[in-house]
């Protein structure tokens, strides 16, 4: 019922053509913020939250929908560090790079995790499994050192235990997808 | 500059020299106006007031705080102080940074000799660079077929981007990233070449303080910007005052 008014909605112009349901959450968003422009951020949150991530795409329709400039929604988006433009990995693992977590040894944990799956912190492997990032800290001090892998936290971690953990979850992946 | 009716009517003081302010002046425009040089870099007659370089601060009498001459109206028996050692090594420093934080080497550079940036390396004494070169990796934009942007020679004062959305009105250009990663872009971060909404006026590369923004096939040094066309333009528009330019390109 709801696709095919979303469809009816794109095909009568209104919306984004493509007819994805997400968009049609970002335009209630955008009817609630009365397509004002200082909304920009906000309706950019919710957009980050509903995709995962922030695509051409996107912007495209949101700087139609709030009639911005395509190079100011572009400027305000890759100010904030919070904003991603590029699809999350299946997979996510982010080292805690709070005090505590520094000082027990995170940055050998980072290194040795960039250097096993070759991508860089913030970004995303090739093959789009794992995602590699850093936190600032996480706050829980006394676990340090944290790593927080698909959302769960991981406790007194070292760069072996880590490696080890994210392997297991890699691994886990094509069984889980064949139930 | 908002220079309202009538007589103006603020007494100011700037470098001991007494004058009267218009209503709504900023000290810049009044220290122009009686011929004392603030130097700026960001600032440009016609655009807004966008008060990222710095460079324009300016020391107020019982103001503990340095004041940006072209963002800070002026107030009735204001005393500025345009230019002391202190403000003079501040302003040093900022050049400096500039240089340090782009490839600015003048030598192989389309703007040498016509370029903002050398001239405040001039005014200011650079001499040498106090800070690590941060030799960035940025890019150049060649894909637009009658102008070149190099990213390694922008200093980031957002003429281009003002200019482009005040007066010629396409908006092409805006500031993308953050911090050190911080670079103009063309929509969202497309080929110059590629931008639908580019009217081609040229005026972006006009203003350019540096060498960033070229007419393409210039070669080392041939590259002659005019920013006060700016100027011109808006109290064309605004007054009505379409007089014959005097100064030519």
């Amino acid at each position: 019922m709801a696709e095919a008014r979303t469809a009816e909605r794109a095909a009568q112009g209104e919306g984004h053509p493509s007819g994805d349901e997400r968009f049609a959450l970002l335009d209630k968003t955008l009817r609630k913020a009365r397509y004002q422009q200082d909304q920009l951020i906000e309706v950019l949150h919710v957009a980050q939250d509903l995709f995962g991530h922030l695509s051409e795409d996107i912007l495209i329709y949101l700087a139609r929908q709030l009639k911005l400039p395509p190079s100011r929604v572009y400027g305000v988006a890759t100010f904030y560090h919070l904003f991603s433009f590029t699809a999350p990995g299946r997979h996510s693992a982010t080292v805690c790079m709070g005090t505590a977590c520094f000082v027990k040894g995170a940055e050998e944990i980072v290194q040795q995790l960039e250097a096993a799956h070759d991508v860089r912190s913030g970004q995303t492997t090739e093959d789009g499994e794992l995602t590699v990032s850093t936190a600032r800290c996480v706050g829980s001090c006394g676990l340090a050192p944290v790593v927080v892998v698909d959302g769960v936290v991981t406790s007194h971690q070292t760069a072996e235990s880590t490696l080890a953990h994210v392997g297991e979850v890699l691994a886990k992946e094509p069984t889980e997808a064949s139930t | 500059m908002s220079r309202g009716n009538g007589r103006p009517s603020i007494p100011v003081t700037i470098d001991g020299q007494e004058a009267m302010a218009y209503e709504g002046e900023t000290i810049l425009d009044v220290a122009t106006r009686i011929g004392v040089r603030i130097p700026r870099l960001c600032y440009l007659e016609g655009l807004s007031v966008w008060g990222g370089c710095r460079l324009c601060l300016v020391e107020v009498e019982d103001d503990p705080r340095y004041r940006l001459s072209c963002a800070t109206p002026v107030v009735a028996e204001m005393a500025v102080t345009t230019t002391n050692w202190e403000l003079h090594n501040h302003r040093r420093r900022i050049v400096e940074m500039l240089f340090a934080e782009g490839n600015h080497i003048c030598a192989v550079c389309v703007s040498n000799g016509d370029c903002e940036l050398q001239d405040l390396a001039a005014e200011t004494d650079v001499d040498h660079i106090h800070y690590d070169l941060q030799h960035p990796d940025a890019s150049v934009d060649a894909s637009h077929p009658k102008y070149v942007l190099d990213r390694e020679r922008c200093v980031l004062c957002t003429r281009c981007v003002r200019v482009c959305n005040e007066i010629e009105g396409a908006h092409v250009w805006d500031v993308g990233g953050r911090g050190s990663d911080s670079m103009i872009v063309a929509e969202l971060s497309k080929p110059w070449g590629e931008s639908p909404s580019c009217t081609w006026c040229g005026k972006c590369v006009l203003v350019c303080p540096t060498g960033a923004l070229a007419f393409k096939g210039r070669a080392v040094g041939e590259m002659r910007h005019d920013p006060a066309v700016i100027d011109f333009l808006k109290t064309a528009r605004d007054e009505g005052k379409w007089y014959e330019r005097q100064e030519a390109r």
